[in-house]
């Protein structure tokens, strides 16, 4: 049963392997589903729960998958520096984000939402000129 | 004293971790960086409980396993969010009352917050009022519910809510503001 559920058309792969597989394609599946949510969702303060959810399950499940294949502890380690130094900036960068929205005068109680005209978000994503 | 040995022997972990070189050059280069950062570390005068805060330290690592798995929760009720065909969010502004005394504690509150798709914290004000934005109503009652507001002022070593002679039996430079006072802005957060 086991040797079965190991075998692949790829050949056999180990228990590492497969944590890997799982680990980084959830991974993937969330930094995805992340940038659908910047498309998708109306306003500055909605699309920042999407841009969270890459730095969050996106980046922790595929670097988790790295770790399972790292051949030396030290990898690991510097895995986990990584994933600990964005867990503690990425909230930091977030919140001047929405600083800096506000201060922009973006106001967040009338952040569009879905059955609003999305003509309102319109100017902030299609103006090449400022950019 | 101790903070500044504290992040002497952390700054010394982690260059070795990060260097794996024992040679004479490399250890040399690294006690010279050591020294270096915390030379300008005592300089910028962060060398305090706000800047290395390790009283913290045994109690993180009960709140962030759990932190964790809200990321983990909270995560995933968000891509079903956004994956349904029609969009159902319910997008929000409301506030909160964060109950940690000290501004590190309610800094790992507010990213603890933002930290966790679904809500993310867009102000705090200087009496630990957080402005906060919810994706949906059930994001929103994750915070309102107040369980993580009170697991991190455990975390800070005080019960929740803080007793105010906890706070005052460990002052500090910079006393964080107690409950029984008038908070004070004292600037540093809100430059």
């Amino acid at each position: 049963m086991m040797e079965a559920v190991l075998q692949t058309m790829a050949g056999p792969l180990t228990v590492a392997d497969w944590i890997s597989w799982f680990c980084i394609g959830s991974g993937v599946f969330f930094a995805f589903t992340g940038a659908v949510a910047i498309l998708r969702l109306p306003g500055v303060f909605s699309r920042m729960h999407g841009a969270g959810m890459i730095d969050t399950m996106g980046l922790g499940l595929i670097l988790t998958g790295l770790m399972v294949q790292a051949e030396e502890p030290i990898v690991i380690v510097k895995l986990a520096l990584i994933l600990a130094f964005v867990f503690f900036t990425s909230p930091t960068t977030t919140f001047a984000l929405a600083r800096a929205a506000i201060h922009g005068g973006v106001d967040p109680a009338a952040d569009p939402t879905p059955k609003a005209d999305p003509a309102p978000a319109q100017p902030e994503e299609t103006d090449p000129s400022r950019t | 004293m101790m903070h500044a040995i504290s992040l002497g022997v952390f700054l010394s972990v982690l260059w070795l971790l990060l260097s794996g070189m024992f040679e004479p050059l490399p250890l040399g280069l690294g006690a010279i960086s050591v020294l270096l950062t915390l030379w300008l570390a005592h300089r910028m005068d962060v060398i305090d409980r706000e800047g290395h805060p390790i009283h913290m330290g045994p109690r993180a690592l009960l709140y962030w396993p759990w932190l964790l798995w809200k990321i983990i929760t909270s995560n995933v009720s968000v891509a079903f969010a956004i994956w349904r065909p029609r969009l159902k969010i319910q997008p929000q502004v409301f506030t909160t009352q964060a109950s940690q005394p000290s501004e590190v504690g309610r800094t790992a509150y507010a990213n603890s917050i933002t930290l966790t798709p679904g809500t993310v914290t867009i102000a705090m004000a200087p009496d630990g009022t957080f402005t906060v934005h919810a994706l949906t109503d059930a994001a929103r009652r994750s915070v309102e519910n107040r369980i993580m507001d009170r697991r991190c002022a455990a975390m800070e070593g005080g019960k929740s809510p803080t007793p105010p002679e906890a706070v005052r039996a460990e002052p500090t430079l910079d006393a964080p503001e107690t409950t029984d006072t008038p908070p004070v802005p004292s600037g540093k957060e809100h430059p």
